[in-house]
């Protein structure tokens, strides 16, 4: 077989047509600041267009036109760097390399292989590093869909190659291209290799698709199945939609890393691609370290087969921590399209914001608040927006999702910074991490005063575990603002000033923070609990309010009641074995019930 | 970034100063400079000075000048360039030597003989060469190994207040850091920006008088030197770290004091370049900045050594969201926090447990590492002590009759805490020791109100007391 190009998928319809003429200038540059350096001589380079910059050839993209000066942002340092080097431009657009043998793999912010950015024995990244971003040489076994003579469109499904044990990869026909199956590869073939022929017209696996531009969907669906995260505060009280967007802002200390890695370990997503975008290289190695070692819960498989890590430390090129985000929501993108349930987890968009306002501060642009440009909030849009549950293009008909979950780090804590704030418009769900919460060491430190969500998924929950979640959840809510406005009424005047009945509301709050929404992701019991076990917990703590309520009724005195040694067994529910959940739970809540009659 | 490295045989003068402000040149006819190469400016009026260049437009540059601008002029003023980034010897010669912020020797001895010269920015470290830090250091601060442990290849910052004895503490830390059940020697990189001289003599004093010479390095950017060379400091002692640590196996404690006069340097140089201002007027890049130099701490896989950092930034009016320490702690591995009250009622070191934290602490401590009940009990005392600080806050308003006898013990037990636990004074404890001061101060609580802790490390570590002393 002969290897083919990768394909370039062309413009969804309604754009402009096929792939233009690729017409490559050489320039030179004139001025370097840091990241950013402009060049002249560049007369055919349009906006956004990859740039390989001096004699090392760093990659860049064009960010500024301004007459004949040409402004663009290097991924790679550029010290050294002279004017009068030459820059070449490729007349192309940054492009992601979209096929199999993504899964499992660990990329810098412009998709390269970290393993290939550093030369054997090597501790640094070197610069100027061009490697494929896809393997060329394995080899995948393809198993066709189509017979010669079918018609195919669009996003139709041509055949698939196992990727891993859990994930069917499926070869999709790509945007822009039409027409009568020709022939058929069937077999081990390489990403370049021909797997059909369409009119003719070889087709290999391997997709080429811009970065910043979206992937097109057949329709946009309503939100209604929650992505389980296996979070009791977040599945219970806030939880969020497959194809929904959530934020999670907080002050450094809050356990923002901790929460995005437990999701990105637990949460029922097909596919997790994971974004370190500006963040420690220590915390990096602890997910290389950790995920090999794990399985994912659903398919038993390990869960670096399901994942996908983009790394860009904070000590690593500022301008490569912007395409981070765009690198992986285009990935996230192409396994929705194949019909997947994907979660992206972006550590921090704020890191990327932030490499915003530093391109732009050298651009020397007007700024908006707090130094960023006034652009921020369309280029956050453009992001968030890119999340969705959708009808896939193609047949057979299917659906798919991207779920993106950015952390956020606002400067000194405070959430009026326009990066939360921005967000904050554009997120359906706000888990606000508290530095209060996490100095008692209540985590995950969600606030949930504080803390929302939009999407309306009670009638999922009812449906599909249990009639009684919803009613409960909303006991629990209530439960917890009635304790909050007590808290401030005994931070006042002390707690014998409550009613014996206001004291039975602060126990009953007391344990729904305690026992119910504090999780450990330290303990392999706890870190993750699934809806049943959640649903279980909760009653008990129901039926034990109900419980002291009746003994208040029954002529109990109030310290006698908060202090029954059962209500102790709350903080074990947690620990109990998985398996038989609901009889633990109807033994608790008969002990508690036995207890307190007999006080 | 050392003048023995004289002997390169391309050097080229430029004599067209334009423009001087404050630490920056500007320099005309500039071709075939590169991007952030070191250049030396002569005055004809005592030694070069070093530079670096910041921006390049044309054949003009922006230069700043380290050795600061005080002389130069548009005449007599010529400008050479050797064609290399800025650099720095590296190696075992420096031990038991005192360097000015550049590298160069202020102790009146004769120059280092280095291994090897070394760019002084360093190259990022592939996330994937780098391996997890996980191995305890024991540090004999209670406070610190048991609540917010250190480990090897950390980056754990102190946060103090103008007058809270940081200093001494990270002198104390360098000195009896150690790793149970390893030999292995800790080398200290001191690299102190802006610090006047009579903390100078303090650190000189511990690090380079008794036995510790043989294994430290002392970098000295004094108050009244030229600020513009405290962006070198940190640069050239991590440079000679990572040497040590990467290639020599070495483990290496790096001490950097004090972040804030190094963060001001760099905003002199912004508002000189006429930058637009972030927050406070430090520049927009400042989190960026800080990640490149603490980001070097670590360690790499298949190699022995470790690169340890303990950095000490003074929160201007206490403030811990001012810039610094919040872009600092949003990089570090956690943060040791002092206390201003903690201070004042004489206990030291006074470490405020409840901001601090070691993002690290689980991988370095449990079975095998430490104890196995120094995770529950690390989160219980917490838990304990927050409650009791709370209740404190509360007797304030109501009065502490006002208070049930639950929180009355919780009241004690946080006086308890500050008192023996944090306030070991000049005494060094071991881990053991720690734990156990820990376990005798929840002494007085019934098991069931221990919810942090397993049953099992209750039944075999926990000393109820029969009637507490607080249950009057």
């Amino acid at each position: 077989m002969t290897p083919t190009r990768p394909h370039t998928e062309s413009a969804p319809p309604g754009r402009s047509g096929l792939a233009r003429t690729v017409t490559s200038d050489t320039g030179r540059v004139v001025r370097i600041s840091g990241p950013v350096i402009s060049a002249t001589d560049l007369p055919h380079t349009r906006l956004f267009d990859v740039v390989r910059v001096g004699t090392e050839r760093l990659l860049g993209e064009v960010i500024k036109i301004d007459g004949d000066l040409v402004v663009m942002q290097v991924f790679e340092d550029t010290t050294g760097l002279q004017v009068g080097e030459p820059v070449e431009a490729t007349g192309e657009p940054l492009y992601a390399e979209l096929g199999p043998g993504l899964l499992g793999g660990i990329l810098d912010g412009t998709q390269r292989p970290l393993a290939n950015l550093s030369t054997d024995g090597d501790l640094y990244i070197a610069r100027g590093a061009d490697p494929h971003r896809l393997d060329r040489n394995r080899q995948w076994d393809f198993r066709p869909a189509v017979e010669v003579g079918d018609r195919v469109g669009p996003g139709d499904l041509l055949g698939s190659v196992p990727e891993g044990h859990a994930i069917e990869h499926r070869i999709l026909v790509p945007a822009g291209a039409a027409g009568i199956i020709s022939a058929i590869h069937p077999g081990p073939a390489t990403v370049l290799d021909p797997v059909v022929d369409i009119d003719g017209h070889p087709i290999a696996m391997l997709r080429r698709w811009p970065l910043r531009r979206a992937r097109p969907v057949a329709d946009r669906l309503p939100l209604t199945v929650p992505l389980i995260t296996g979070q009791r505060v977040l599945d219970l009280l806030f939880p969020v939609a497959r194809g929904g967007s959530a934020i999670i802002p907080g002050g450094f200390g809050t356990g923002k890393t901790v929460l995005e890695q437990a999701l990105a370990k637990f949460s029922t997503a097909d596919i997790v691609i994971y974004v370190g975008c500006g963040e420690r290289g220590n915390e990096l190695t602890e997910v290389l370290e950790e995920f090999p070692g794990l399985t994912d819960p659903r398919t038993g498989a390990p869960l670096m087969e399901r994942t996908v890590l983009i790394a860009n430390t904070s000590n690593m090129p500022v301008a490569a921590r912007e395409a981070s985000i765009y690198s992986g929501i285009t990935i996230a993108e192409y396994y929705r399209d194949q019909g997947y349930d994907v979660a992206m987890m972006a550590d921090s968009t704020s890191r990327w914001g932030e490499a915003l306002r530093e391109v732009s501060s050298r651009l020397e642009e007007m700024p908006a608040e707090d130094g960023y440009p006034a652009y921020l909030a369309t280029r956050l849009a453009g992001f968030y927006e890119r999340a969705g549950a959708v009808q896939c293009l193609g047949s057979p008909e299917r659906t798919g999702s991207v779920t993106v979950v950015g952390a956020v780090s606002p400067a000194g804590g405070d959430f009026s910074e326009p990066i939360t704030q921005n967000s904050l418009r554009l997120a359906g769900c706000f888990w606000a991490l508290d530095t209060a919460l996490s100095r008692q060491r209540h985590f995950p430190a969600v606030n949930w005063l504080r803390s929302f969500s939009q999407y309306g998924l009670d009638a999922w929950f009812d449906r599909e575990i249990s009639a009684d979640w919803s009613p409960l959840r909303r006991w629990a809510a209530a439960s917890l603002q009635d304790e909050g406005v007590l808290q401030e009424v005994v931070s006042l005047l002390g707690v014998e000033a409550l009613a014996a009945e206001q004291r039975i509301t602060l126990r009953i709050g007391q344990a729904l923070r305690e026992d119910l929404l504090q999780q450990s992701s330290f303990d392999d019991l706890d870190a993750s609990c699934p809806p049943q076990r959640l649903l279980a917990m909760l009653r008990v703590v129901h039926e034990a309010g109900a419980a002291m309520r009746s003994a208040l009724q029954q002529g109990v005195a109030i310290t006698d009641i908060t202090a029954a040694s059962v209500l102790a067994d709350l903080g074990r529910m947690r620990r109990w074995p998985a398996d038989n959940i609901d009889e633990s739970a109807s033994r608790l809540i008969q002990r508690i019930a036995e207890e307190m009659s007999s006080l | 970034m050392t003048t023995t490295d004289a002997q390169s045989p391309f050097t080229v003068g430029h004599r067209t100063v334009t423009r001087v402000a404050g630490p920056l040149i500007v320099v005309d006819g500039m071709d075939g400079v590169g991007y952030g190469e070191l250049v030396e400016v002569e005055t004809g009026d005592g030694p070069a000075r070093e530079g670096q260049v910041l921006e390049l437009d044309g054949s003009t540059a922006i230069v700043q000048v380290f050795g600061g601008t005080v002389g130069i002029g548009r005449r007599e003023t010529s400008v050479l360039t050797r064609g290399r980034a800025a650099r720095t010897g590296v190696g075992n010669d420096y031990f038991g030597r005192v360097l000015d912020g550049a590298g160069r020797p202020r102790d009146g001895g004769p120059q280092p003989v280095p291994d090897d010269y070394r760019h002084v920015n360093g190259l990022p470290l592939n996330p994937i060469t780098r391996a997890h830090p996980d191995q305890f250091i024991e540090t004999g601060v209670s406070a610190i190994d048991g609540l917010t442990t250190l480990v090897r290849g950390q980056k754990l910052p102190i946060f103090s207040g103008a007058g809270l004895p940081a200093n001494s503490l990270a002198a104390r830390i360098a000195a009896q850091a150690r790793v149970p059940g390893d030999d292995a020697e800790v080398v200290v990189i001191f690299a102190a920006m802006g610090v006047t001289r009579r903390e100078a003599e303090f650190f000189r004093t511990e690090f380079l008088i008794g036995g510790a010479a043989a294994r430290s390095v002392l970098l000295l950017n004094l108050a009244d030197d030229p600020t513009i060379e405290r962006l070198l400091t940190p640069r050239v002692a991590l440079t000679m770290a990572e040497y040590l640590a990467f290639e020599q196996h070495r483990h290496v404690l790096v001490v950097m004091t004090d972040m804030t006069a190094y963060c001001e340097a760099l905003r002199e140089i912004a508002a000189a370049r006429e930058e637009m201002p972030g927050r406070r007027g430090y520049p927009g890049y400042m989190y960026t900045d800080l990640a490149s130099l603490y980001e070097r701490a670590g360690r790499v896989r298949g190699g022995a050594g470790s690169l340890t950092q303990l950095m000490i930034l003074t929160m201007p009016d206490d403030d811990i969201t001012h810039p610094i320490p919040d872009l600092t702690g949003y990089i570090t591995e956690g943060q040791i926090v002092l206390s201003r009250d903690l201070d004042r009622q004489g206990i030291q070191p006074p470490i405020d447990v409840l901001p601090s934290l070691s993002r690290l602490m689980n991988a370095g401590i449990g079975v095998g590492k430490t104890r196995d009940d120094h995770r529950g009990l690390a989160d219980q005392l917490y838990a304990c002590y927050a409650r009791g600080r709370e209740v404190r806050r509360l007797m304030s308003i109501v009065g502490e009759s006002g208070l049930p006898t639950e929180d009355r013990r919780y009241l004690a037990f946080a006086a308890a805490f500050e008192r023996t636990y944090l306030g070991q004074g000049p005494a060094r404890r071991t881990l053991t020791d720690t734990l156990e001061v820990g376990w005798q101060l929840l002494a007085p609580f019934p098991a069931a109100e221990l919810k942090r802790v397993s049953a099992e490390h209750l039944a075999h570590y926990h000393h109820e007391a029969s009637v507490t002393a607080t249950d009057a």
